[in-house]
């Protein structure tokens, strides 16, 4: 057999660790300190963003280039979830690729981006930022300052099973005891024998963070107070998790809940084991289907989310345009995005791809209400909509609060310990510094 | 070369530089000759092999070896790193939080390989069994059995998420409510059965490729002997089986040791029943904490190669194909 000269191997690993571990030291630094008004050169840029599953974004972009036919918008499609896509926008960060001009992110990277410097700061008198709902400028903002500027947005609903809640007459609930006691009139019907009540997004992932935070501030708390500091501690924070856990432990929430992301949920709702649903608009579509997939089509109406002792607050979804640091032709870029976010293109995103607008005049366009009957709804849960908290180690501070959110709700942990281990655990993440 | 070995007297390619021979001196340049040219012909696989594995295993060291320290400037909010050598990440497997999840997965990933090993062993033996009789549907039977390893992982542990959904079938043959993918000892083992499930056909296939070549005669003189199939399966079948078993287990343990895909997609990540030693180097990685990532990486790589040595050495695995030549 081939026996490698093992002395040889050693030194060379050893040469090769020395010679590396010495490069290793000079490549510390967090990037360049981003200044606004730094966007120069024009010419063919890229917008990078997920797979474009509607495929209308090329047809948005073929108008662009027409006008444009020396400063074209190539479209690089990433994969279409967002845990990849921000793997290769890190990526090319981190090689200082000019490869992706125009970023289509998440709005909870917004932190970690604007941070690391990968990410320029961008001009915010350039922008209409007083024509977008606040809380959405406020996701594409970090240290107060512009690094991003908000394309669309989302926000929670409250999807309610109408004709049921017609039987016993009753309004969609503005709180939590309210829905309470709509369900267990709903309850005692024949035809509803065996429905469960409500449920969410409660499976150990994003849509726990997202769920537990809508709990929290449907109760008047807050994750993370305005000066980033963590506040899950406060007794209304327990009254919002008390919520998810009391549900779970007296059927509120049926059991399989603890598994259900949005795709289960939605499947639970369709097939009519669910009298409440906290759900994203894009279920309205699909629930509303005639070809048989769904057997509650046309008996469901959408309010906002009920809270503690009045109207809930919801998470916002959504996505932030950045321009990377390290591109080229930064000058196209800026342009770019302001056409590509503005007002029209809003509207051909809300007409065609159901993309929630963050323009507030959009919401009051007679035509659109028509189309998306839950449009107005969806403007009051925004109104009272909050960003998750904003931290540069999100997925530090997320998986923070789904693990001891999760072990609250399936009974491995009591309320107040889950709580402090969550406060524990969100100060240091944030006060990394 | 033998036959040129043979002609010449021993001593003559012993002592190379002797002077006035013309015949080892042109045999000698030959030979140089030859191993320049081997060493020709090798550089391209070894360029290949030390680009796509070596670089990699170094690269991956050294960044364990790095140490960052990061903090938030104040009045920009830009994040400044400094780096530096230190153990300060092999350190941190042991301490505090992150030693814990560490102890965990190390613990996840070891019973994962022990009971999946196990179990795959014993029905892929018991498959290749099955497929070496002589039936009627044998055809049939092989391609079944192989269906399973034909699945991408990603993809089976999908069609595993519905079985164990809380409506799936699982729940409906055991007339059970078992939330399977929610944290605690089912999660585990709903991975160890699609694991088991997926994998059991691989060392089926290998050991069936071991049966075939063990030589009828050797069954027939056990039979005369009145040998009973069970003492015939033990004394027989399994130690002449055994190269080729030992092989496969070896194969499917270093793939259990690095299992990612499975839990992750069947369970969900941040689950700590099921997270494993990669889930948790890739979810540093996602975090941009490259030096534990890394720091969690060579761990892993330094586990499997012992386990790795251990079979070899103990159970005398030949990876390399040495086949007979070995025992000479």
């Amino acid at each position: 057999m081939y026996r490698p000269s093992w002395g040889r191997t050693v030194g060379a690993l050893v040469l090769a660790l020395v010679t590396g571990g010495v490069t290793a030291c000079g490549n510390g630094g967090g990037g360049t300190t981003a200044q606004p008004g730094q966007f120069e050169g024009r010419g063919p840029i890229t917008l990078a963003q997920g797979k474009d599953t509607t495929g209308t974004v090329q047809g948005q972009l073929d108008r662009w280039n027409t006008d444009h036919p020396n400063e074209k918008v190539t479209l690089a499609e990433l994969p279409e979830s967002a845990d990849q896509q921000r793997q290769q926008f890190i990526q090319n960060a981190q090689t200082k690729s000019d490869a992706f001009a125009v970023l289509n992110m998440d709005v909870i990277w917004t932190a970690e981006f604007a941070a690391n410097g990968w990410i320029q700061q961008l001009p915010e008198d350039q922008f209409p930022l007083g024509e977008m709902l606040p809380s959405t400028v406020a996701t594409g903002k970090y240290f107060n300052k512009l690094y991003a500027v908000p394309y669309n947005t989302n926000a929670g609903l409250l999807f309610y099973r109408k004709d049921l809640l017609d039987q016993v007459q009753a309004q969609p609930p503005k709180t939590w005891d309210e829905m309470q006691a709509t369900c267990a009139k709903v309850k005692a019907l024949p035809a509803a024998a065996g429905i469960g009540c409500y449920a969410g997004q409660f499976d150990k992932y994003e849509g726990l963070t997202v769920n537990f935070s809508e709990a929290v501030q449907s109760a008047g708390g807050k994750v993370v107070d305005d000066e980033g500091k963590p506040t899950v501690n406060s007794p209304e924070a327990k009254a919002g998790l008390e919520f998810l856990v009391n549900g779970f432990k007296s059927g509120l929430i049926p059991r399989d809940a603890v598994t259900y992301q949005e795709e289960p949920g939605r499947r639970a709702f369709q097939e009519g084991k669910l009298i409440f649903h906290r759900q994203w608009p894009y279920q309205w579509t699909l629930a509303n289907a005639t070809d048989g997939s769904s057997k509650v089509a046309g008996k469901f109406g959408v309010a906002p989310l009920p809270g503690k002792s009045g109207p809930g607050s919801s998470s916002l979804g959504g996505q932030n345009l950045a321009i990377s640091t390290y591109a080229k032709n930064k000058a196209t870029a800026l342009d770019f995005i302001k056409w590509f976010a503005n007002v029209e293109n809003a509207k051909k995103n809300l007409d065609s791809n159901s993309l929630a607008p963050v323009y507030s005049s959009i919401y009051s366009d007679s035509a659109l209400q028509q189309k998306f009957a839950y449009l107005s709804v969806l403007k009051q849960s925004l109104d009272s909509a909050v960003a998750r908290p904003r931290v540069v180690a999100y997925g530090d501070a997320t998986l923070a609060i789904q693990e001891n959110a999760y072990a609250a709700i399936t009974g491995a942990k009591a309320v107040d310990a889950a709580l402090a281990d969550m406060q524990n655990k969100l100060t240091e993440v944030t006060a990394r510094r | 070369m033998s036959t040129e070995t043979r002609a010449r007297p021993p001593a003559a390619h012993r002592r190379p530089g002797r002077l006035g021979r013309a015949e080892p001196k042109a045999s000698d340049r030959r030979r140089a000759g030859v191993g320049r040219l081997a060493a020709v012909l090798l550089s391209p696989t070894l360029i290949t092999l030390g680009l796509v594995v070596g670089y990699p295993v170094v690269e991956a060291l050294r960044l364990s070896l790095t140490v960052t320290d990061q903090h938030i400037n104040q009045e920009t909010g830009l994040i400044e790193r400094t780096g530096q050598l230190g153990f300060d990440n092999y350190t941190g497997l042991f301490r505090g939080e992150s030693g814990a999840r560490f102890l965990n997965a190390l613990w996840n990933t070891t019973s994962f390989a022990l009971a999946t090993g196990t179990l795959v062993t014993v029905l892929g033996v018991l498959m290749a069994l099955v497929m070496h009789r002589a039936f009627r549907g044998r055809g049939l039977f092989r391609a079944a059995v192989l269906i399973p390893w034909a699945i991408p992982t990603a993809i089976s542990a999908l069609l595993w998420r519905w079985i164990f959904s809380t409506d799936g079938i699982a729940n409906d043959i055991l007339n059970t409510q078992i939330l399977w993918t929610t944290e605690g000892f089912h999660a585990w083992l709903s991975v160890v059965i699609a694991d088991t499930w997926k994998t059991a056909p691989f060392i089926g296939l290998l050991v069936l490729a071991g049966l075939q070549v063990i030589p009828a005669e050797v069954y027939e003189a056990a039979k005369v002997d009145g040998s009973s199939p069970w003492h015939t399966f033990w004394k027989i079948t399994l130690p002449l089986v055994k190269p080729a078993l030992v092989v496969a287990v070896l194969f499917r343990l270093l793939d259990l040791l690095r299992m990612f895909d499975l839990p992750f997609v069947l369970v969900g990540r941040g689950k700590r029943s099921v997270e494993t030693l990669s889930m948790l180097a890739w979810d540093d990685m996602q975090n941009l904490r490259f030096g534990p990532a890394a720091a969690y990486a060579v761990v892993l790589f330094a586990y499997t190669a012992v386990v790795a040595y251990l079979f070899i050495r103990v159970l005398g695995a030949d990876v390399v194909g040495r086949g007979m030549e070995g025992k000479r």
